[in-house]
């Protein structure tokens, strides 16, 4: 059995126009020690699906409207929210964007984790503290006795998000959820703190979902990767199989898109393969149709009538009309 | 063949608070006399990383911030003497593209006025050839006529960076500061936004100071780069030199912690951070 | 290269949004029907009640309904609906003077201070903070005893005691709205410090302020009143507040006589300050939906 089961998930959210779903029919699963990344542009429902795993659907606009997340078996949609918060930092957590605005600026860093560890696991002050303490320094902090007790504005952005993943992983999780972990921070800041990820992975044995828009942080991290577009699963598989052969033309054009930086850099500079337009608005979001239709050069009369299906070819998950 | 661009020993420095009234000032010195030239035409990239001074730079070369000495000559011209109407005049050639779309942008201004304004307010262009030229200005960046009506909200981030170049072709420049012109914006748009640049740089002569933290954009756009750390250059070559043989070791442990779809890259930026050590941040 | 899958959306200006933003409102809407209500009755009622309020026509304090008087007599038995009809002109033309004195001195003030920084910031605000710290009433009593009691004095008293939150709330709007890349686009466009002030920087920043003035007027109107109660007022001209002053002898004896200006300030004020909140929702665009 998986570590984490999703099936058919829906979720819902409520506008000014209608009910529509930001997630629409997204099935996928997560073993032990595994890492997961979703890719998509912005508003195609990658940090929807993470704040559906917490348990976090915004209420009342959005909600879960069908289908089940099935944790070590247990199905979270119909948890309790006593259940889900005893879940949640425990055995998922997560870690954001913005390490500043995640970070309460009233307290020290060290009081922050010591509270996780103290809520989680019954642990009493002294222990806490000295839990964190050591929590800092595996997370690479320099003289963390001290460290612990300055608060979050002294310390710089690469920093902060190190206290971050402190936090998440205080109570040993069995997922950690990273949304977008890097991009407020410097490239080699992002580096170490990939390393670290890393590191402390093989150490704790956690599972990794890795939410971002950035290729070659998948390829960095990731063993399996999700593409989503509206909302829903474009392709799934493994990294090296997608990045090498990608099926979908959604996938083809994030690839091509992004000028990367190859091995030995060559005069020749051709122009950048464009996806053109933008994510359809919410609005569109349930119509039985290929929502990528409008971008992709290669549509037929079929991507107007009807939703593409999901297909295995290969080792490879493509729900594209195109796609042989 | 000189260069349309000279920039020498700038140095740009902010005061810090006074601990008391009776310390001296003390200042810190974002851009520490850096120096370099943009021929005419050419794209000239200066990256680095938070606070190593690369915006700065930027702002003080537009005249935005100010600068504490050193020279700038444009196309013969020395852009740090002149001053009030003079400055605003000189304005024309030299425009600024801003980073983020959603806020350089006055809400209150429809699409049409704010490519406009550099028009009217250099006022160098008479009133009636105004319009003409925005029409023109539209269609040169991808935009349609009527969404000249739209306000700035109405607007998609790529639509709204297409806007700020609209406004920055406007008076003819010869010299176009772009500062993170792609950073705010979605993966899919940056390629848009990067190929239309590319295009009116062939098509209009343009020369780029091109400002970026993206070593893969970078390398795309650049016919050179500047490396910037803690407000100095520590490296400044063509850009096969700078990508292919790194010479500075800041310049190396930068490419190196470059995430890269191409795995060769990857194994050997790992090898080489494991080798430098994990250092902390 | 042009994208084709946007449709073009209807040119919305953000008035036309701010507008139908206040029409969900209904506070709002039935206060400025009211108001409006208000102020056509003050521009036309004198000339169409043609009587001269300072004529004398019955006994003085009949009650309201006695002898066709609707609103009854005063303490002189003059018309108490044709006193309230011209009162309401000159309240209310006390009260929009008076916030536009206060508007302009406090934008003046704030635009400076929070456009130049340093040491204009400090010595304006030091100013604005001396201002706010004077007892108003007491420094209004003292410009209209010093200068005489006629209308100009005392709307421009009013006005001179109450700019100072104007001016504050324009300094920071004027210090957030600075540090936006589009003030620098302008510069970067070539205009001048005057044209980033006044063209650029104000009109981003006046939602707060517009809705500041307006409630401005209400709170005017109570001040002229209670300087009126005191008789710090020009006898010759009749508002509101200084019918209920005239009449304050009798306060006791016969409330009708101070009750109805005191009404018609409550109901103008109210409607003055319901306007104004749902202006404040209206302009305010984190309640907006993007």
């Amino acid at each position: 059995m998986a570590l984490l089961e999703v099936q058919n998930l829906r979720v819902e959210l409520k506008t000014r126009e209608g009910i529509f779903p930001v997630i629409d029919d997204l099935s996928f699963s997560l073993e032990e020690g595994q890492n997961l990344a979703l890719v998509g542009e912005s508003g195609c429902g990658k940090s929807m699906t993470a704040l559906a795993l917490m348990g976090l659907v915004p209420h009342p606009v959005g909600r879960i409207a069908g289908g089940s997340i099935k944790f070590n078996g247990e199905d979270l949609v119909a948890a309790s929210d006593a259940r889900m918060r005893a879940i949640r930092g425990n055995d998922i957590s997560m870690i954001f964007q913005e390490p500043m605005t995640s970070l309460n600026p009233v307290y020290t860093t060290g009081e922050q984790i010591a509270e996780v560890l103290r809520r989680h696991q019954g642990l009493g002050r002294k222990a806490a503290w000295e839990n964190s303490v050591e929590l800092l320094d595996a997370v690479g902090i320099p003289t963390p006795r001290q460290r612990a007790e300055v608060y979050p504005h002294q310390m710089s952005g690469g920093q902060r998000q190190r206290v971050m993943i402190a936090m998440a992983l205080a109570c040993r999780p069995k997922i950690l959820i990273a949304d977008e972990p890097t991009t407020a921070l410097d490239v080699t800041v992002q580096a170490q703190i990939f390393d670290l990820l890393r590191d402390l992975e093989r150490e704790f044995g956690t599972a990794l979902i890795l939410i971002t828009h950035d290729m070659g942080a998948v390829v960095e991290m990731a063993d399996r990767m999700i593409v989503m577009y509206a909302g829903r699963k474009a392709e799934e598989g493994p990294v090296d199989a997608v990045i090498n052969t990608p099926l979908h033309p959604y996938t083809k054009g994030l690839i091509a898109c992004v000028p990367h930086l190859m091995d030995t850099i060559t005069e020749d500079r051709p122009e950048l393969f464009e996806i053109p337009g933008i994510v359809p608005p919410l609005s569109r979001f349930g119509e039985d149709a290929c929502l990528f239709r409008d971008r992709s050069d290669q549509c037929t009369q079929k991507c107007y009538e009807c939703r593409p299906a999901e297909v295995k070819i290969g080792e490879q998950i493509v729900a594209c009309w195109g796609a042989e | 063949m000189t260069a349309l661009l000279d920039v020498r020993d700038l140095v740009v420095r902010f005061p810090l608070k006074r601990a008391n009234i009776l310390a001296a000032r003390e200042y810190l010195y974002a851009v520490n006399g850096v120096s370099f030239t943009v021929g005419r035409g050419k794209t000239l990239a200066i990256v680095g990383e938070s606070g190593s001074g690369k915006t700065t730079t930027a702002l003080a070369v537009a005249r935005l911030v100010t600068a504490h000495s050193g020279h700038i000559n444009l196309d013969g011209h020395d852009m740090l003497s002149v001053e009030g109407a003079a400055l605003r005049a000189a304005r024309a050639k030299f425009q600024f593209i801003f980073q983020d779309p959603y806020s350089s942008l006055n809400p209150r201004l429809r699409a049409g006025e704010i490519v406009a304004e550099p028009l009217r307010s250099l006022g160098q262009t008479p009133s009636d050839e105004i319009q003409p030229r925005v029409d023109e200005l539209f269609a040169a960046v991808g935009l349609r006529p009527e969404q000249q009506r739209l306000f700035p909200h109405q607007f998609s981030g790529g639509q709204r960076q297409r806007l700020g170049i609209a406004r920055a072709l406007a008076p003819n420049p010869d010299l176009i500061i772009c500062d993170e012109p792609v950073s705010a914006l979605d993966v899919a748009v940056q390629a848009q936004i990067l190929n239309l640049l590319r295009k009116l740089q062939v098509e209009r002569g343009l020369t780029y100071l091109f400002i970026s933290h993206d070593l893969g954009v970078v390398q795309h756009m650049c016919d050179e780069v500047a490396v910037m750390y803690k407000g100095e250059i520590v490296e400044h070559a063509d850009r096969l030199s700078l990508f292919n043989a790194p010479q500075h070791s800041y310049t190396k442990a930068l490419l190196a912690a470059v995430p890269t779809v191409d795995t060769k890259r990857r194994d050997q930026n790992r090898r080489m951070r494991e080798a430098a050590g994990h250092g902390q941040s | 290269m042009t994208d084709q899958t946007q449709p073009a959306p209807k040119a919305r200006s953000p008035l036309a949004e701010t507008a139908e933003m206040f029409l969900k409102n209904h506070a709002a809407v039935v206060a400025s029907i009211v108001l409006i209500a208000i102020i056509i009755a003050a521009i036309i009622g004198p000339p169409l009640y043609a009587d001269d309020p300072f004529e004398m026509v019955w006994a003085p304090f009949s009650p309201p309904g006695e002898e066709g008087f609707i609103l009854g007599t005063d303490y002189l038995g003059r018309d108490m609906l044709s006193m309230i009809l011209s009162g309401a002109r000159v309240s209310l033309a006390i009260g929009v003077t008076a916030a536009f004195v206060s508007v302009f001195i406090g934008i003046t003030i704030g635009a400076l201070a929070g456009f130049y920084r340093g040491w204009v910031e400090e010595v304006l605000m030091r100013f604005t903070e001396f201002f706010q710290v004077l007892p108003t009433l007491l420094f209004s009593m003292v410009i209209v005893a010093l200068f005489g009691a006629s209308l100009v004095t005392v709307t421009v008293a009013i006005g001179v005691v109450s700019w100072t939150a104007v001016a504050r709330i324009t300094r920071a709007e004027f210090l957030r709205i600075r540090e936006l890349e589009y003030v620098m686009a302008s510069r970067a466009a070539g205009a001048g410090n005057m044209k980033l002030m006044f063209a650029v920087i104000l009109p981003n920043a006046l939602p707060p302020i517009i809705v500041q003035a307006a409630l401005m007027v209400g709170t005017a109107i109570l001040f002229e009143a209670g300087l009126a109660f005191l008789g710090l007022t020009d006898p010759n001209v009749i508002s509101w507040g200084q019918i209920i002053g005239s009449n304050r002898e009798a306060i006791l004896s016969e409330p009708f006589a101070v009750t109805i200006p005191g009404v018609a300030i409550f109901i103008t004020v109210l409607a003055i300050s319901l306007v104004g909140d749902g202006l404040n929702d209206a302009l305010n665009p984190k309640l907006r939906a993007r």
